[in-house]
């Protein structure tokens, strides 16, 4: 066997194993009374059969991802086996375990594997009754060739009870052999294939099957699960999607208790938080061994894994396996208002014993007494479930995957967020989340416990002398503290005038910190991570239900036991504390609580070399802090002056947090920060990320209390008082959106989660402050940081106090300085490079591309470290590729019209069309008629369609004219949010293209709502392939650690092309913090994705292109050689335009008329096509230079030849010195000598097998020609996905935008249908189906009607179950959708034109919503109509108090309905029962329309009805009586 | 910063000069003092540029914090305006009032509006500094104990003396002339920028220390001309003593030339010799003597009263020499100009930022037009001849029309032929620009006899003192030169750079290290 190829456990190149992600199908079927049965298997089965799809392989495609199953325990199917293949026999049921065991290939070691433990066993006390080698068929099953590179060699273990009191018992000893197991040889150095041993299970109760497996290959490969005698009566199974392809057996699922649809965003902390407090337990039912159980979590595991080992973990330590997931992922309880008092004590309370695992999550978990299924607290995973006369539950991510005859259907559920669906075998039945919850919150008098036990900041005794501002020290410092003009100007005085974290333009194009020649602060090193693709994510504002900075701090109790001692701990509700909360906390006495303050300054007599020393003193006192008993350690710098000098706040209490994990007394004390230091929200994110769990910022305050006074702001209005709480209200948001950006929602969870990843520092300084965040190129060490701090220190307290200047430093890090710090865009460059355009100026370019490609000035970016080699045998530039080819390579980055004017936008769509390369629409749709072409040949039709989360103007007839669909998942500028275009920016045009209204507002919010995981994403590229098949699918990224992996994954989901976008990429509006602090450069970024996709062998079916502050002919060259066959430009053509980074593109104040929607700047506009085209030319000449030196001829063959690049052999930079390019420079690892390095297979769409393909197209033939009608019947299955999409493209390119008549083509439907049901349905075409229906029905519907009701015989009251799933009629532009029954989440979101009638709907409905008509006939979840701007909602609410707690007022108002909407909703209820039978309707019409006014409200947005009411005012024949969007 | 709309909302409007009309009849200031409002609402003008040109290596050779200063005024905080004006600029008095302004022809806004008025605004922030009493002497806390000496006490020589004393070292200045300031003081007509001014700041060098010694001539004596300043000097009683360079360089731990290029470039055509020819410097520094010495009560030795004026040259010199003639009452005012008329906008191979080389009538031009009915530029003439009134004094000048758009064989223009006109005159002013630094005072320290047998200072092709800008250092150690004396004639801003940063060169030499900023 090739062991080179075994999954890589370490770092290799830029790729780290951490970094893995897979997201999947989850399912289970069962039986409510537990009745044993054969055909639970294999029903089990043919719900992972079809679900096939979640899963995936690689570049081999019999290779999967992993599949499994769980079941019972198959007592008689074992006896018999056992006796037949060992000759042994079983024990009664429950005085044995069994186990499915994973063991080396190499006989000796497998043989060293089963003597080890035996041996435990043996100490144990329990007895080996034998193993079997688990039959397997690999070649029957077709296993692929990666996953038979790590095929395990298969055997069961059957282990006797001896002297034990109970099951229970017995069980803990299974596991703590399992443990000691796994410790002692997972690790163990002395053989090959170590970390092929894994147990898979090992119980009395529940055995597993599994492996690197497809679904299909599951039953063949495991003969066992065929054997009719193999019984059981439950089944769970899990399909896998992982991103990577490397073979890896073990990370298939089951888990050894659950199986996981998701990801923990958290798991960083989680597994440093469950270290910290190992220190802390003990167990009765364990005593001393205990100890061997540690660490808990295991080492190379994923996510799932670790999840999976600390459920065990509870539930083996006396925890019920509810109690215990009910703790690991609580409801959003904090701002749940609703909720029961009890059940929020009960939350509470937990919430002082652990933090969540916080991510997108669907689990299914079971014991085999009990299998449940939890949703996240945001819902961000489909789980539904049918529950059937006879008894069984058949639980899945999707509905239909079972065929289950109508009439015995009893329920039709969802699983909501953070509701658990519970299923007790020994009862008999289901178990209500409500019931489950009352009983668990009943259990012990939590709300009691807490009155009494937990400390607030209120109840403590006021300080004595608490500080306040002393303006005359305050000046220096605020110097030695790194404070400069900028940081006031920036980022203190808008965050507190706007109440939020303040807001820039444009890319970031200073230097990196440890390449900028300025004394940056260390919190510049360490860029965020964000959520991509894998998990989605947060909206923060719009969904701020699910947020919470609230943590309890303090010491921690024994996580194996409950008492009313475990919540006596210090409730802090915002981390950010008052100068007065800190001087309270100095004096803390309640409960004999003391807290130590730790000066963390120095003399300045020590000098630089004393930084380690010092931080290990700090250490030292904290930790002999802790041992004393301490509860609260409060590191402070406030002794900070001229002769003492304070280390970075972040350095001392990451180390002295990492310092306390490692020796596991973290969660014996509080860590409270007193610092002048922190005051973005960056740093506060760093300093909570590292470890903090409150912080007071006094430099801040007196920062501002200075500004104040000296009249920056208005005194008046900012009081003291009030600046404190303005402060704390924006880092509030702040923080709340930077968790949010990882998808993370409550403050706990990010706390120590180190979603961060450092640039440019050296590992002796991350392994010692920072363990375990990835820092791929090294850099500057504890000696640079000194001196950084010294000359600090220096500027502060100058030893001559003539030059200690009355003003702040500005040393140009936002905007540009004379003197300042280096920006890729300065005076020089701009006015070279538009000198170059205008004048098509070989000479002027030169001067510009010499500029910012010369090594002193170059250094502001990785690539201006590395250097071409010179070949030694050069070509003649002749001979090199033409340069009109290589710019058919170039496409123009995103920007939306709306973020630049329509003259700047069509001038670079002209300019690329007329080179052959491509330019990009942005979000923002595109005005049909730039579809034409121009008498003169020109064209301003945009190549690369963008489709972002907003949707606007993403209509089949926008996707049907693309050469490219671009799903942007993140963006440099602002990887992980959302955008806005304020109202003032949308106009006429604008809002007529986005289908919105002028003057209101529009909102894209951070997520795609059908992209919360990788499977999700291979859905939207399969939606986009039908909806265009010629267009090849495209998805954009931005650089972070693990990108590469996330790459892998999108190949996968067969996306044809990949952007990797760098930090420095632009935007029309971003927060600052993450122009400048989120994300990475794109060197890195495409190489790691470059050496991934190779190491996969996914390279080859793959465009990669790269983008972010690309300027010459150089970085193309770069840009290739890291792995990129096309470049993308964005600010650079902009400036040929006429750009001058004014950095004012979200002031909409734009003096040149580029970015800005104001008719009298946009005069202003100079720039022509031929400028762009110019300089793009004489960027590929240059690069054509560049591959004439390096010997290279064509553009291909530059792809991934990192040989040919050096890092500068004199890298002359007091920083840059410790910076080690070698990972980017790793040549890509070929699994095979012929792996492509660059695109050259086209990607299996699978198209050619779809419903749309096989059958309506051949049967619309005629109506698609004449326009004739037809009526099609069809059964349908959840397997038939997208339905009617390529069809409607087909109507699109044949009759244009607008279609065909009403009903030209009726296609009928039976069964449950799949995922994107008419997806981007076009006028004309109506899908009647009968049955239910998975997400996403009706995404982006574009004129079409979708109807879906119950069969006739349906067993249930419709209105009461579910029959669409999540996110139905996303983005939807016009048409109409009626559904009998309920809607599961996010019904309706984005909606701008669409009219749509539903029986109840779940949480955020109608979020975003701009437009469009709803009528839901039934209740409404959490949240609606959060941030709905436009259209109108009628909800049927009685009670309106609920509706109110349900409505998320920020930008709507409820209100009564007038006679005019009245006619309109009778109208739709009218049409809703005319085509789905709706009882309901019947109802509703047969009382009248007086209770249909008292019973309905319409939720009108505010800003929707002030333009009505205007409009109305200038034209009265604008009324709110269109169903659709005024302009349309 | 400023106000994001204001650039759309208001118009530039400068500060006013006094009406022609009345400015003519005397040699008080042409400027008035800008109201603060008026002010304020051009400071929001300022757009905070996300990359302020007005920064660039086109705009602000200081680096003026201009978008800082511009909106601390816009805000009313003008304390803070001066003490950020301040942190680049030792002199925003002197250039506010004559700098040209290269910030402004940076500045972003006029790619699509006229610029911000920054100089008015820099020159209020200081004036306003002045008039508050916020600009008070600071001496250095300590000294150093090391002694500079500086030759010339002009922009370059004071700024640097300014930043050397902050440095705690004890500086002394050198000056030939009876008074401090040279160009400023008599380069620069009163009316452009009041003496009072200029000695306001001096009194403030002085209560912080600077030693300042005038009628000292360093160098070896020579025969001067008539016009020259040590002529002007003696002929004014003024006696001047004699200072051996080897002697001022042995004096101090570092010496700093900063003589300005004060070599007159001449018009060596027929006629040359004939009376009622004069260099430019030469008029006004006797005019600037006669006012301050005697308020033109009494005749000034060089007078142009009732004279027929034709003044050679069309630089910022030659406009000072039209409106102090203009103020002296001459009888008619001509100036000729060997460039054509430039175009009224940029053109193509004068891009933004560069500075905009368009049409643009000062103040000089504007009186002489109010007092005359025309503008008094001719433009595109070249002189060929002085021509004598049978007196040995000059009574006109023969020129030829030159066509700057066909180049001939032996230069860039080529002579109109019949073009070739006389105009009378009883004086001619020539303002033809400067060669560079006068040598007495260099040749001594340029060969090898003595002082430690180190290094010489050398000459650059241009005359000027060869020194590296950013380095200042002449080949002689401890010896260093700025301004103009180095990179030939410019700007006083220009000189005011040169000062700073051969002020922090220096610092460095003398201590090692320094504290002082430096503009880039």
């Amino acid at each position: 066997m090739d062991n080179r190829f075994r999954q890589p456990r370490r770092p290799v190149g830029l790729y780290r194993p951490e970094f893995e992600h897979d997201s999947c199908g989850v399912g289970f079927v069962a039986h409510i009374k537990g009745h044993y049965s054969h055909s639970i298997i294999d029903d089990a089965y043919t719900v992972l059969r079809s679900m096939d799809h979640r899963g995936a392989c690689g570049a081999d495609e019999n290779s999967g991802d992993g599949a499994g199953i769980l079941t019972a325990l198959p007592h008689q199917f074992l006896q018999r086996v056992v006796e037949e293949d060992i000759g042994a026999r079983l024990p009664e049921t429950g005085s044995y375990g069994a186990g499915t065991i994973f063991l080396p290939q190499v006989t000796e070691e497998r043989e060293k594997c089963k003597q080890t433990v035996e041996s435990i066993i043996a100490d144990q006390g329990q007895t080996v009754i034998g193993w079997r080698a688990v039959p397997t068929c690999a070649d029957e099953a077709g296993i692929g060739r990666t996953a038979r590179l790590g095929e395990p060699y298969i055997e069961q273990l059957f282990i006797g009870a001896k002297s034990v009191v109970d099951r229970a018992a017995f069980e803990r000893k299974l596991y703590l052999i399992q443990k000691q197991a796994s410790h002692r040889l997972r690790s163990d150095p002395a053989m090959v294939q170590a970390n092929m041993f894994y147990i898979c299970s090992l119980s009395t109760r529940v055995m597993i099957y599994k492996g690197m497996l497809r679904t299909l290959q599951l039953m063949d490969y495991f003969p066992d699960l065929s054997a009719p005698d193999y019984t059981s009566h439950l089944a769970m199974v899990h399909s896998r999607f992982s991103t990577n392809t490397f073979p890896s057996w073990d990370r298939a699922q089951p888990g050894r208790f659950m199986a996981h649809n998701g990801e923990i965003n958290t798991l960083r902390g989680n597994i440093n938080w469950m270290r910290a407090r190992e220190g802390m337990m003990h167990s009765t039912l364990y005593g001393s061994d205990l100890q061997s159980v540690f660490p808990v979590v295991e080492p190379d595991c994923s996510d799932s894994g670790n999840f999976d080992n600390v459920l065990e973990f509870l539930l083996m330590t006396g925890r019920t396996l509810q109690g215990a997931i009910m703790m690991m992922v609580p409801e959003a309880w904090q701002k749940h208002e609703t909720m029961s008092r009890d059940k929020r004590a009960f939350y509470e309370f937990n919430s002082a014993l652990m933090e969540p695992w916080d991510g997108p999550a669907s689990i299914a978990f079971t014991d085999g007494r009990y299998i449940g299924a939890l949703l996240d607290r945001n819902g961000l995973r489909p789980s539904r479930y049918y529950v059937t006369h006879d008894d069984r539950v058949i639980m899945a991510s999707e509905v239909g995957v079972l065929p289950v005859a109508a009439e015995n259907i009893k329920e039709k559920g969802r699983l909501q967020p953070g509701r658990m669906f519970l299923i007790d075998f020994e009862q008999g039945r289901l178990v209500p989340d409500e019931e489950l919850k009352s009983e668990f919150s009943q259990k012990r008098p939590y709300q009691q416990w807490l009155e009494a036990g937990r400390i607030q900041l209120s109840d403590l005794v006021p300080g004595l002398d608490v500080p306040g501002l002393c303006s005359d020290t305050l000046l220096p410092r605020m110097k030695a503290f790194g404070y400069t003009a900028e940081t006031l100007h920036f980022m203190l005085i808008p965050l507190i005038t706007e109440g939020r974290d303040p807001v820039g333009s444009m890319g970031n194009d200073s230097a990196l910190a440890c390449l900028s020649d300025q004394p940056r602060m260390l919190y510049d090193y360490f860029k965020q991570l964000f959520a991509q693709v894998t998990n989605p994510a947060i909206d923060s504002i719009r969904e701020e239900i699910v947020m919470s900075l609230a943590c309890y701090v303090g010491p921690e109790h024994n996580l194996l036991e409950i008492s009313d001692q475990h919540c006596s701990r210090l409730l802090i509700e915002h981390p950010i504390l008052t100068n007065a909360e800190v001087s309270r906390l100095k004096r803390i006495s309640q409960r004999d609580w003391k807290s130590r303050e730790i000066d963390i300054t120095f003399s300045e007599s020590t000098g630089e070399e004393g930084l380690l020393a010092e931080l290990k003193r700090i250490c030292g006192e904290a930790e002999d802090a802790v041992d004393q008993g301490f509860q609260l350690l409060i590191l402070s710098d406030r002794n900070a002056g001229p002769d003492r000098v304070a280390p970075s706040m972040l350095l001392a209490s990451s180390t002295v947090h990492q310092h306390l994990v490692r020796t596991a007394k973290r969660t014996r004390v509080g860590l409270i920060i007193e610092s002048g230091e922190p005051r973005e929200v960056h740093h506060h994110c760093l300093l909570i990320g590292y470890g903090a769990d409150a912080i007071n910022p006094y430099l801040a305050y007196e920062a501002l209390w200075q500004v104040s006074r000296d009249g920056g702001i208005d005194a008046a209005q900012f009081t003291d008082d009030e600046v404190v709480k303005s402060y704390r209200k924006g880092v509030a948001k702040g923080l709340f959106k930077v968790m949010g950006k990882m998808g993370i929602s409550t403050l706990q969870s990010y706390k120590g989660a180190q979603i961060f990843e450092a640039v440019g520092l050296a590992t002796d300084v991350v392994n010692y402050a920072f363990t375990d965040t990835a820092s791929r190129v090294e850099g500057i060490g504890f000696d640079v940081l000194a001196q950084e701090l010294f000359r600090r220190h220096e500027l502060a307290y100058a030893e001559n106090i003539d030059f200690q200047s009355s003003v702040l430093p500005n040393p140009g890090e936002f905007h540009w300085r004379a003197g300042g710090g280096k920006h890729g865009w300065d005076p020089q460059t701009i006015a070279d490079v538009q000198q170059a355009a205008r004048a098509n100026d070989r000479t002027a370019y030169d001067r510009f591309s010499q500029q910012v490609n010369n090594e002193a000035r170059g250094r502001y970016t990785l690539r201006g470290l590395m250097e071409l080699k010179s070949s030694p045998r050069p070509v003649e530039i002749s001979e090199v590729e033409p340069a009109a080819d290589i710019l058919r390579r170039f496409c123009t980055g995103a920007m939306s019209l709306g973020s630049i004017s329509s003259e700047a936008h069509e001038t670079l769509a002209i300019a690329m069309n007329r080179v052959g390369g491509k330019s990009n629409t942005g979000e923002g749709g595109e005005s049909p008629e730039r579809f034409k072409t121009q008498s003169n040949g020109d064209s301003k039709r945009s190549a690369i369609k963008q489709v972002a989360s907003g949707r606007f103007g993403v209509t089949a007839w926008y996707l049907t004219n693309a050469d490219e669909l671009q799903i942007k998942i993140s963006q440099g500028a602002k990887p992980g949010e959302g955008g806005e275009l304020p109202g003032n920016k949308v106009d006429e045009q604008i809002a007529r293209i986005r289908y919105s209204t002028p003057g209101v507002g529009l909102i894209s919010p951070p997520p795609h709502h059908d992209i919360y995981s990788i499977e999700d994403l291979a859905q939207l590229i399969y939606d986009l392939k039908n909806a265009n098949p010629l267009a090849r699918v495209s998805v954009k990224l931005v650089s972070e650690v693990g990108v590469g992996t996330v790459a892998a994954g999108v190949v996968k989901a067969h996306a044809d092309h990949i952007l990797i976008a760098g930090d420095a990429g632009g935007t029309g509006a971003s927060p600052l913090t993450s122009i400048k602090h989120a994300g990475l450069p794109w060197e890195l970024g495409i190489a790691e994705t470059h050496q991934t996709l190779v190491m996969n062998d996914l390279r080859s079916r793959v465009v990669l292109q790269t983008d972010g502050g690309m300027k010459t002919g150089r970085d193309v060259v770069i840009g290739a050689l890291l792995g990129a066959e096309e470049i993308g430009f964005s600010t650079a053509p902009l400036i040929t335009l006429g750009c001058i980074m004014m950095r004012k593109c979200h002031l909409n104040t734009c003096p040149v008329g580029i970015a800005t929607q104001d008719p009298v700047l946009r005069k202003n506009f100079e720039g022509l096509p031929e400028h762009v085209v110019n300089y793009l030319f004489m960027v590929a000449e240059e690069a054509r230079g560049y591959m004439a030196q390096l010997g290279i001829r064509t553009f291909n063959e530059l792809i991934g030849r990192v040989d040919l690049l050096d890092t500068k052999e004199a890298v002359d930079h007091w920083k840059a010195d410790g910076i080690d390019l070698s990972p980017v420079l790793m040549p890509a690892l070929k699994p095979s000598a012929d792996t492509g390095v660059f695109c050259q297979i086209e990607q299996d769409h699978g198209l050619d097998a779809s419903l749309d393909k096989v059958q309506l197209l051949p049967m619309c033939k005629k109506a698609l020609q004449t326009g004739d009608a037809v009526q099609i019947e069809l059964p349908v299955a959840n397997t038939n996905r997208t339905v009617g999409t390529t069809l409607s493209h087909e109507v699109v390119k044949k009759w244009g935008e607008q279609g065909l008549p009403d009903d030209t083509i009726v296609i009928r439907l039976a069964g449950s249908a799949g995922q994107s049901l008419g997806a981007w349905l076009a006028n004309g075409v109506t899908i009647d189906l009968k049955g239910d229906a998975n997400d996403y029905v009706g995404k982006g519907l574009s004129g079409g009607r979708i109807v879906v009701s119950p069969p006739a015989g349906t067993g249930f009251s419709a209105e009461d179950n579910i029959i669409v799933g999540n996110v139905c009629l996303y983005g939807a532009t016009s048409g109409k959708a009626f559904f009998r029954g309920k809607a599961a989440e996010r019904f309706c979101i984005r909606n701008s034109g669409a009219m749509a009638v539903v029986e109840g709907v779940g949480d955020h409905g109608c979020e975003y919503m701009t437009g469009g008509r709803v009528a839901v006939l039934g209740s409404v979840g959490r949240n609606f109509a959060a941030g709905m701007s436009g259209g109108i909602a009628y909800v049927w609410a009685p009670d309106r108090r609920s509706l109110k707690a349900n409505c998320n007022l920020d930008m709507v108002g409820l209100e009564n309905l007038s006679d005019f909407d009245l006619d309109e909703l009778e109208e739709m209820i009218q049409l809703h029962h005319r085509y789905t039978g709706s009882d309901v309707g019947a109802r509703l019409l047969s009382q009248g329309r007086e209770p249909m006014k008292q019973q309905f409200v319409k939720v009108m947005p505010s800003d929707y009805k002030r333009f009505l009411e205007q409009a109305q005012s200038v034209s009265p024949g604008i009324s709110a009586r269109s169903p659709v969007s005024p302009q349309a | 910063m400023g106000k994001p709309t204001a650039f759309k909302e208001i118009v530039r409007e400068v500060v006013p000069y006094r009406p022609p009309a009345e400015r003519l009849h005397d040699f008080e200031e042409i400027l008035t003092p800008g109201e603060d409002e008026h002010l304020q609402s051009q400071g929001s003008r300022c757009m905070d540029c996300g990359v302020p040109f007005c920064q660039s290596a086109d705009g602000c050779p200081i680096d003026n914090l201009i978008p800082e200063w511009n909106d601390q005024v816009y805000q009313g905080n003008w304390r803070a305006a001066l003490d950020r004006l301040h942190q680049t600029n030792n002199f925003p008095e002197f250039t506010g009032r004559v700098c040209p302004a290269p910030c402004e022809g940076a500045c972003v806004l006029g790619i699509i509006e006229p610029a911000v008025t920054i100089k008015n605004i820099e020159n209020a922030i200081v004036d306003r500094g002045f008039e508050e009493g916020w600009i008070v002497p600071k001496p250095p806390s300590t000294r150093t104990g090391k002694t500079v000496g500086i030759v010339g006490s002009g922009p370059a020589g004071l700024a640097a003396a300014d930043q050397l004393n902050k440095a705690g070292h004890t500086v002394t200045v050198y000056e030939r002339a009876d008074r401090i300031g040279g160009l400023l003081m008599y380069g620069i007509p009163n009316m452009k920028l009041s003496k009072s001014v200029v000695d306001r700041r001096v009194d403030l060098l002085q209560a912080e220390g600077i030693e300042f010694l005038t009628g000292i001539n360093v160098g070896q004596p020579e025969d001067y001309s008539a016009g020259h300043m040590v002529s002007i000097m003696t002929e004014g009683g003024i006696g001047m003593s004699q200072l051996d360079s080897r002697e001022l360089v042995s004096r101090h731990d570092a010496v700093l030339l900063a003589t300005g290029a004060t070599v007159p470039r001449d018009l060596q055509i027929p006629g040359r010799e004939l009376s009622g020819i004069h260099f430019a410097m030469d008029y006004l520094t006797r005019s600037t003597r006669s006012l301050l010495n005697y308020g033109h009560h009494r005749a000034t030795e060089l007078s142009a009263k009732d004279q027929r004026v034709i003044v050679v040259g069309g630089g910022d010199t030659g406009a000072d020499c039209i409106g102090t003639a203009l103020r002296h009452g001459c009888r008619s005012m001509i100036n000729f100009e060997l460039l054509s008329k430039p175009t009224d906008e940029r053109t193509a191979g004068n891009p933004w930022p560069q500075w905009p080389l368009i049409y643009r009538t000062e103040y000089a031009h504007e009186e002489s037009a109010n007092r005359f009915g025309e503008d008094p530029r001719r433009f595109a003439l070249l002189s060929t001849e002085f021509i004598d009134n049978g007196k040995g004094r000059v009574s006109g000048i023969k020129t030829i029309q030159v066509d700057w758009s066909q180049p001939s064989d032996n230069a860039p223009f080529s002579l109109v032929p019949g073009s070739d006109t006389i105009w009378d005159c009883d004086l001619v002013l020539l303002s033809l620009g400067f060669l560079g630094p006068e040598h007495g005072i260099s040749d001594p320290l340029t060969q090898s006899t003595n002082i430690d047998d180190a290094k010489w200072l050398t000459y650059t092709d241009r005359s000027t003192y060869r020194a590296e800008h950013g380095s200042y250092a002449t080949g002689m150690p401890g010896v260093y030169a700025a301004g103009d004396c180095r990179r030939g004639q410019s700007l006083v801003v220009w000189a005011i750079n040169e000062g700073r940063g051969a002020a922090r060169a220096m610092d460095i030499f003398l201590m090692g290290h320094s504290s002082l900023s430096l503009p880039d």
